[in-house]
């Protein structure tokens, strides 16, 4: 059988997400070294930023467009995913590991009855089979693994693709299918969005700056608002201070929170319990602050600070502003 | 109302993990196990919501015979029942989800409640594909709930705030932390839950899709340079972060 790629385009509001340019290269890069198709699929009503594929290699994409669409169902896009793979004969799907490629994808790879590798960091070709790597229990461990079903479902960790690199220009050829009202299974939809006050999410920045029981309270959490503001990151907070209160669960970092892996992660006032070093080990670049010299967490930093967390941290915004004026 | 509620039995989030001899299983030696923290969030929305609407709260789980240990802690927490399906655990999520399907569609459930994802393997899939394969919508990473004629109305974590979703019944629900506040078994509900029932099921994995080539530990170690914290240092790590790891 000869292989045919599917990427899932993700939009909200419109706008492709960035998160779904990494399985676009992705599934471009892999259609040259096994010399098959690729096709972007993008569900939802119009789209703002469709020129934007021409930069992450997708000649190939298709638009089921609805107005009913517009938000997220998730019987009704795994639907029209199964429905588009089976009928056009897709054998490798990839999705990028979002709130809704995590979703959709389990459900897809179900009705395709497919082999699914969820939350890969690495998807590479080997003698002509697919070879995926993963993190398991939060990242303390790596499993390498082949799906051996005929039908494969992958998605991709965010930021484990660059966007940078070279090569991926195309031309981008969209084909629009309307899609009727009877094609929708909307047994499940989203009816509205509760927008988080205005904050970068922990799962999305580039940048995080985690906050740990070493912030002696909530009120000094100022310090690291004020610091990521300044560098374009978000806050990301500890377990001990979420299941203290002094932080919400959606900025939790570590196995029972969000598993990360920005480009810089700066650790301050946190040791490192073993649970937290699994949710961010990946990340690029590490910084620990910490007045500790022997805590876990200088262990996975490339670069650390031996002090008190809430002396420095003024006088790091100051340097850094110093820097990006 | 039929309340299901899916279970896993994973290491503990504080257990370091070492590799089998065999380079492609976890070491369980020494690994004390737990109901998978999320879990723990489904098993309580379970029990309020028979305690709102009355009925039962049956507890599914697939796994070996360790499994009984978490299942007896979900019975004394004030489950009424558990089904144990043994298996082989090493295979994919479909297995799983192929497994907990073939009992809890006997169940008939007006709502099943299981974890946003187990600790242990953190696909974050049986769930979807157990509603794929009943024929039930689902919502994942569930904050908030409330049932409202016949239907479903749940708030679900999402990057940047929280989606407000709408669903028919009978539905599944994954549980997010911040759900609920699971509550602790009191001694009355240990001994109660001696004499509940756990039915045992066996399953054939053998259509499992996942062959692992091999699990390694991550090289999470870094040549770390750490610095006192004179102002000098601080400027010192701006450059480097700059200049040399460029990150900003």
């Amino acid at each position: 059988m000869s292989n045919k790629i599917l990427v899932f385009l993700e939009q909200r509001n419109g706008l492709i997400k960035k998160q779904s340019f990494e399985p676009a290269r992705k599934g471009f890069s892999l259609s040259k070294e096994i010399n098959c198709e690729v096709t972007g699929l993008l569900i939802g009503d119009e789209i703002t930023n469709i020129n934007s594929l021409e930069e992450h290699g997708l000649t190939n994409v298709v638009h089921l467009k609805n107005s009913k669409l517009k938000n997220y169902s998730s019987t009704a896009y795994s639907k029209l995913v199964y429905d588009f793979a089976k009928e056009r004969g897709y054998n490798i799907l990839l999705f990028s590991h979002t709130a809704l490629g995590k979703d959709l994808a389990p459900i897809v790879a179900a009705k395709l009855d497919a082999g699914y590798g969820a939350d890969c960091t690495s998807l590479t070709i080997n003698n002509g089979n697919l070879i995926a790597e993963r993190p398991i229990f939060a990242g303390k461990a790596l499993m390498n693994f082949s799906l051996n079903s005929e039908v494969k479902v992958f998605t991709l960790r965010p930021n484990s693709v660059s966007l940078t690199d070279d090569g991926y220009r195309v031309q981008t050829n969209v084909i629009i299918n309307e899609i009727n009202d009877e094609q929708l299974d909307l047994r499940s939809m989203v009816i509205d969005f509760e927008k988080a006050e205005g904050k970068l999410d922990v799962a999305e920045a580039d940048i995080i700056v985690s906050g740990g029981r070493g912030m002696k309270g909530p009120e000094n959490f100022y310090l690291l608002e004020e610091l990521a503001q300044l560098i374009g990151g978000a806050v990301g907070a500890s377990r001990a201070v979420v299941d203290a209160g002094w932080r919400p669960h959606s900025e939790q970092v570590g196995q029972t929170g969000k598993t990360v892996s920005p480009k810089l992660y700066i650790a301050c006032g946190i040791s490192g319990a073993i649970q937290h070093l699994a949710g961010m080990s990946s990340s690029k670049c590490i910084v620990a602050i910490n007045k500790d010299k022997d805590a876990p967490i200088f262990q996975v930093a490339d670069y650390g600070i031996v002090g008190d967390v809430l002396e420095i941290l003024p006088k790091l915004k100051n340097e850094l502003k110093k820097y990006l004026e | 109302m039929q309340i299901v509620v899916t279970l896993s039995h994973v290491p503990d989030t504080a257990t370091k993990i070492k590799i089998s001899s065999d380079r492609k299983s976890i070491d369980p030696a020494g690994v004390s196990f737990v109901i998978n923290p999320y879990d723990e969030f489904a098993i309580e929305e379970g029990l309020r919501t028979k305690e709102k609407f009355g009925g039962n709260v049956i507890i599914v789980s697939y796994g070996n015979d360790g499994a009984k240990e978490s299942i007896k802690k979900a019975l004394a927490m004030g489950a009424d029942k558990g089904i144990l399906i043994k298996g082989d655990l090493n295979v994919d999520s479909l297995t799983v989800a192929k497994a907990l399907a073939t009992k809890i569609s006997e169940l008939k459930p007006d709502v099943v409640f299981c974890g946003k994802q187990s600790v242990d393997y953190d696909s974050s899939a049986v769930a979807q594909m157990l509603a794929e394969l009943l024929n039930l919508p689902s919502i994942s990473t569930v904050v908030s709930l409330e049932f409202s004629d016949g239907k479903l109305k749940a708030k679900r974590e999402v990057e940047g705030g929280l989606e407000i979703v709408e669903s028919t019944l009978p539905a599944i629900i994954t549980a997010q932390k911040g759900l609920n506040e699971p509550r602790y078994a009191s001694i009355k509900g240990i001994m109660a839950a001696k004499s509940k029932p756990i039915e045992e099921a066996t399953f054939d994995a053998s259509q499992n899709k996942l062959s692992v080539n091999e699990l390694r530990l991550p090289d999470s170690k870094r040549k770390s340079r750490i610095f006192d914290s004179e102002d000098a240092s601080i400027s010192e790590l701006v450059r480097l972060l700059r200049e040399e790891a460029k990150v900003i």
